[in-house]
Formats: C-alpha cells, sequence, structure tokens
C-alpha cells in the first residue's frame, strides 16, 4: 500500500520544458505585435436636408483645396507646398483680429490680429476640400497638417499658461482648452467629382 | 597526480533545473501579448500612409476594420474588404450592423470603424466609405497610418 503511494507521489517533470517549448514556439510564430495608431476623426451627423448651414463670413474661413494631382491651393489664390500649410493654419487660426460670439477679444492669440482674416479661434472654421481623384496619402498629410497646427498652438497656450506640455495636464484642463481656448474646427465638403 | 585527475572529472555540468521556469516566462510573455490575426487578406496588403499626430487605438475589441487596396490579380481600381471577402461599398451597413450585434448595446457608441487604406487609393473611394458610415450613424473612425512624418506621403 505505502509502496504504491509512494509512486504515484512523483510525477515526472523532464518533459515539461518540452511542453513548454513547444507552446512557446506556436505563440512565437502566431504572434503580432504591431500597436494600431491613426489619425481619429469624428464624422459629422447626417444633416437634416431642409436646414440651411450657417452662413460663415469669408474672412472667418480658411480654405484649403486638393486636386487630383495633389496640389494644395489655399484660400483659393496660391498653391502652396504640405511644408507651408501648418504655418499658414496656424497664422490663420491665432490671428485674433476680432471678437467671438459673446463679444470677447482672444487675449491668448498670439497672431497679426489682422482684420482681414480670422476673428477668434472659436470662430475660425478650416474647410478642407479634396477631389475624388486625390491620392489618399496626400490627403491624410493634410489631414495631419490641420490636426499638427492645433496641436501646436493647444502646446504653446499650455506651455504659457501651466508651464506643462498639453499632453501632460491633467483631463480638466486638457477639456477646458479643447473647448474653449482652440476648439478643432475642420469641416470636410463633399469631394469634386 | 589524483589532485589534478580530480579537477578535471569535476568539470560540473550547467544545470536545466531552472530551464523549464525560464521558459515558461517566455510563454506568459507571449501568450499575454498575442493577437490572433483574424482575417486573412485577399487584397494586396495596403501599404498604409504616415502621420505624426496619431492616437493609440485602445480597447480593440471595440473596432471593426475596412481595409481598402488594389486587388491581387491587378485589376484596375480600388477594392474594399471587410471581414474576409472583398466587397462592394453597399455590403459596408450590413457589415456595422452585424458588428454592432456582437457586442452589448452599451459599447455601440464607442464602436470604431478603422480604414486601413493604402497611399495610392482614391480619396473618392474614403469619401463613399464615410458617406455609408455616417448614414448609419457608425461616426467615429480612425484612419490607420503609421508613425511618422507625413510630409513624405507626398513624395
Amino acid at each position: 500500500m505505502a509502496k504504491k503511494n509512494r509512486m504515484s507521489n512523483e510525477i515526472n517533470a523532464g518533459s515539461m520544458a518540452d511542453i513548454a517549448f513547444l507552446l512557446l514556439i506556436f505563440f512565437l510564430v502566431t504572434t503580432t505585435m504591431d500597436i494600431d495608431t491613426g489619425i481619429s476623426r469624428k464624422l459629422p451627423e447626417k444633416q437634416d436636408p431642409n436646414i440651411t448651414p450657417p452662413i460663415l463670413k469669408e474672412k472667418n474661413v480658411f480654405e484649403v483645396l486638393v486636386n487630383r494631382r495633389n496640389e494644395i491651393l489655399v484660400e483659393g489664390e496660391n498653391f502652396m507646398q504640405i511644408e507651408d500649410l501648418r504655418e499658414a493654419t496656424i497664422k490663420f487660426i491665432d490671428n485674433g483680429g476680432g471678437k467671438d460670439e459673446n463679444g470677447e477679444e482672444c487675449t491668448w492669440c498670439g497672431g497679426a490680429r489682422d482684420p482681414e482674416s480670422s476673428d477668434h479661434p472659436k470662430k475660425a472654421v478650416i474647410s478642407l476640400q479634396s477631389d475624388r481623384g486625390t491620392s489618399y496619402g496626400t490627403y491624410i498629410a493634410v489631414q495631419n497638417e490641420l490636426v499638427a497646427a492645433y496641436s501646436d498652438l493647444r502646446n504653446i497656450y499650455a506651455n504659457n499658461k501651466f508651464g506643462e506640455n498639453f499632453d501632460d495636464l491633467s483631463d480638466e484642463e486638457q477639456k477646458v482648452i479643447k473647448k474653449d481656448i482652440y476648439p478643432q474646427i475642420i469641416s470636410e465638403a463633399e469631394p469634386t467629382k | 597526480m589524483s589532485k589534478f585527475k580530480k579537477k578535471k572529472k569535476g568539470m560540473p555540468g550547467i544545470s536545466t533545473a531552472s530551464l523549464p521556469d525560464i521558459v515558461f516566462m517566455l510563454l506568459f510573455f507571449f501568450m499575454v501579448t498575442t493577437v490572433m490575426r483574424e482575417t486573412e487578406l485577399k487584397i494586396k496588403t495596403p501599404k498604409l500612409p504616415q502621420a505624426d499626430q496619431i492616437q493609440k487605438l485602445e480597447r480593440k475589441s471595440l473596432v471593426s476594420y475596412i481595409y481598402v487596396g488594389k486587388s491581387k490579380d491587378g485589376t484596375a481600381g480600388d477594392k474594399i474588404q471587410l471581414n474576409d471577402r472583398v466587397s462592394n461599398i453597399s455590403d459596408i451597413k450590413s457589415f456595422i450592423f452585424s458588428e454592432r450585434a456582437t457586442h452589448a448595446e452599451d459599447e455601440i457608441p464607442y464602436l470604431t470603424t478603422s480604414i486601413k487604406a493604402d497611399m495610392e487609393a482614391n480619396v473618392g473611394t474614403i469619401t463613399d466609405i464615410k458617406q455609408e458610415l455616417r448614414d448609419i450613424n457608425a461616426l467615429k473612425i480612425n484612419y490607420s497610418t503609421r508613425n511618422g512624418s507625413a510630409l513624405d506621403n507626398m513624395k
């Protein structure tokens, strides 16, 4: 009796390593380490066709057109290289030449306060229009630069006010900046055929 | 003499007793980090554009993927893949509805659609997809990109 018990007490663990190796190799082969990253956007809700959209002053709209040859036309007059787009966008948003809808001036704007350009970051709208034949790479590059313009401005503001980068601020502070200081207003028009 | 002999004989083998432990540790690491690829691509693997204003996609279970790229046999035009077959634009709605059916109701507003499109795809195709998504109120989207300088996309 005693002998039998002692026998079953010992399981041979010698092949444990082999089994573990087998599993390890299986997981090594099937694993994919890529992390999904990308530019997140929220699509606008479907519009009621009976409602006419509010009319914006032309000076508050920054028009970016991308044609099917992947050329960028800004404000309907000059072709622009992608490298210059960010700076031009920042200049437009941060202009602060007038008042917002509550009659308050933009006290934090560092722009030229040109009365011919945007009134207030809250009123500044970026309108992006592309062609159906535009390549997706260009489209993403333009989107990226526009988003980058906003994040640059938010970063500058966060550094001046809190002495920290935007990403290091608390959620509350980030929310305030996103909503009341530099709200991201990018409107996408239907592409031309 | 005998002293030397002893030394030679006493060369100890490396103990492999802790080998299973090490292997198990590695095994658990890979088990935890592994993500099984659930779909096989029927179109050419899209060459994703680069961008630097990127966010990580959190909670992969809430993400559905739409692939846009060229077909493998070289026919012209952009092809769309949903799940594991090449589909039409008009299939997107039912695809999203079937994705929604697999989630709890309170998770539905957080469902994100990730568009993995080739750099050379046409914006028209992407717009059609977005229009379909707007129609059924699937508003959260993510343009899948690699981390890098966006200026390289233009070259």
